[in-house]
């Protein structure tokens, strides 16, 4: 297939570009129908249960574990109760390394409720060493120089070896966020 | 295409008012390996699932992505079902009836532990322009209902409480009931008015739990060692509209029974249907079920109530493994518990809760307030 003849323009990163049409004013939102409006107050509190208790008392103390099912022979993190293939219980426990590979990212330049962000957020899964090929990990990339596409392009790429960077031992909480990111290093250790 | 539907397997969390050690992950996979084991089958073949589960109730949306794993369903048609228990009976009673599958797994679980805020979820299922800016606590719509049923029902108050004090003497025989106990209708007439003339002890208790069933193709079910068929299936849903409702009668149950009735073959209810799981979410229910599905004439289900009748050596015998009251209110998961609960009667495996010559059980359900949706099972051993 040929190739497309037009030139590739080269990528305005958000959130210098602007957004074209003006937002709905408050005033057409509620003042020109009838509306009636109502603030949910829902909380939960969820039991994390055997595996993820495990793991989060794992985080508190600096460790990621995973587990391994002997049928398959996987090893996951986060770890789980069972196996969700095999259908059985997946109590095998293991120490993982805090270094991993990126699997996939993006560069996010607006938060959660699409405020924009100028510098951006990454969110990445990364495949943490001693787990098995495609077993995936959510987190956040970082230490990282700049904000541009052009610039954050330039450090990271899919299967570049990152390094769990870790909240001070008093402040973490048995939380996912006691990992603050992970962050590329140079060199990676043999898988 | 399978003529017959059964339940081959029933696996249940033991029913709890807290359970604090276990994820509902957790909870699920240790009622669905019971399921498995219980039908003689493996997760690999199974053909469907489906899973009645709200989003309100788990604190996700889109629940739904939530379900393969503990119900060993990944890669497997899944469907879930935000509904009464016996909806989801009933889509994998279809799912069987059209030949799509031949082994389905049903789910339902509750984990309100987990709702810090159970009266704003419930709030949130009244209508928002006319219902919820009165500020009224919902369970006030279970007052209501229950004046105007013991108004022209001609119940007494007395009767309210004597299916309390049996239900819960029920649970006291039934290993897996955690609200037995013996209590007088005098205690249930002192407790508290929670929304009179509803009172405390009228009320069931909420539990965390979680029930899973393998429902199988007539062919494939003779194959399974215990199979507890399923002869006649229906559900019913009402119209919202508060104000206006049936507050007397319990509609959407006498509609659902009839449909159940008309599939199974069953002409003479009353004659025909041996014992009943029935829901007791606040205890005149029972009565208004008992009457709505034709087990009790207008108003004599609180006669036969007072008279024993209803007990697990009586004329009808109801709710002999606690119903919700003893059990725990399990949102739409109690369905689920009243049909395994019956099914394990038809088996005779109830031991010190069994009913002589449970052959022929009727369930019925409801959405719990504010809803006026419910449904009906016929479950019989051969
Ligand atoms: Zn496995």
């Amino acid at each position: 297939m040929a190739k497309p003849a037009r030139a590739v323009r080269k990528m305005d990163a958000p959130p210098w570009l602007a957004l074209r049409g003006s937002p709905l004013s408050d005033d057409e939102f509620h003042g020109k129908v009838s509306t009636t409006s109502w603030i949910p107050r829902l909380e939960y509190g969820w039991d994390a249960g055997i595996a993820i208790s495990r793991f989060l008392e794992g985080l508190k103390a600096g460790k990621i574990l995973g587990v391994r099912c002997r049928v398959c022979g996987r090893t996951v993190t986060p770890p789980r109760a069972f196996c969700e293939l095999d259908f059985r219980p997946m109590d095998d426990w293991v120490e993982l390394a805090d270094t991993a590979t990126i699997n996939t990212y993006s560069i996010c330049y607006v938060t959660w409720d699409l405020k924009p962000l100028r510098k951006p957020q990454i969110p990445a899964v990364v495949e943490i060493d001693g787990t098995t090929p495609r077993v995936g990990f959510l987190h956040l990339i970082g230490g990282v120089n700049g904000s541009s596409v052009e610039a954050i392009r330039k450090q990271l790429r899919v299967g570049m070896p990152v390094r769990a960077v870790w909240k001070k031992p008093h402040q973490r909480a048995g939380a996912i966020t006691d990992i603050l990111y992970f962050e590329p290093v140079k060199r990676h250790p043999e898988r | 295409m399978s003529e017959g539907v059964a339940i081959v397997g029933v696996g249940a969390a033991v029913p709890r008012p807290l359970s604090r050690d276990v994820s509902y992950r957790e909870m699920i996979f240790d009622a669905a390996t019971r399921a498995h084991t219980d039908a003689g089958v493996t997760h690999h073949e199974i053909d469907s699932v489906v899973s009645v589960c709200e989003d309100l109730h788990e604190g996700t949306s889109i629940t739904d992505e939530y379900v393969p794993d503990q119900l060993g369903a990944v890669l497997k048609p899944v469907q879930t079902i935000a509904g009464d228990g016996v909806q989801g009976v009933a889509t994998g009673f279809m799912l069987i009836r059209t030949g799509i599958a031949d082994l389905v797994v049903i789910e339902s679980h509750c984990k309100s532990s987990n709702i810090l805020r159970h009266g704003d979820v419930l709030e949130m299922a009244l209508d928002p322009v006319y219902d919820r800016p009165l500020r009224a606590n919902p369970h006030y719509i279970a007052g209501m209902e229950m004046r105007r049923y013991l108004h022209e029902s001609g119940t007494t108050e007395e009767a309210v409480a004597a299916v309390v004090s049996k239900n819960r003497a029920h649970a006291l025989d039934n290993p897996v009931a955690p609200f037995g106990a013996r209590i007088h209708t005098d205690d249930v007439l002192a407790s508290s008015p929670l929304c009179e003339p509803l009172r405390v002890l009228e009320m069931s208790p909420y539990a965390d739990g979680a029930v899973v069933f393998v429902l199988a193709s007539e062919e494939r079910a003779r194959r399974c060692p215990r199979p507890v068929w399923i002869r006649g299936i229906g559900w019913i849903s009402d119209s919202p509209w508060l104000a206006m409702r049936e507050w007397a009668d319990a509609v959407y149950a006498s509609l659902s029974a009839q449909m159940a009735y008309q599939m199974a073959g069953i002409a003479s209810p009353a004659e025909e249907i041996g014992f009943a799981e029935v829901d007791d979410t606040y205890a005149y229910k029972e009565l208004q079920h008992l009457e709505a599905a034709q087990l009790a004439p207008r108003g004599r289900a609180g006669v036969m109530t007072l008279a024993g009748e209803t007990r697990r050596d009586g004329r009808l015998p109801v709710n002999c493994s606690g119903g919700s009251l003893g059990m725990g209110y399990c949102f739409d998961a109690s369905a689920l518990y009243r049909i395994a609960e019956a099914a394990r009667q038809i088996r005779g495996e109830s031991g010190r809760a069994q009913v002589a010559h449970a052959t022929t059980g009727l369930v019925i359900s409801w959405r719990g307030v504010p809803t006026q949706s419910g449904g009906a099972v016929v479950l019989n051993a051969d």
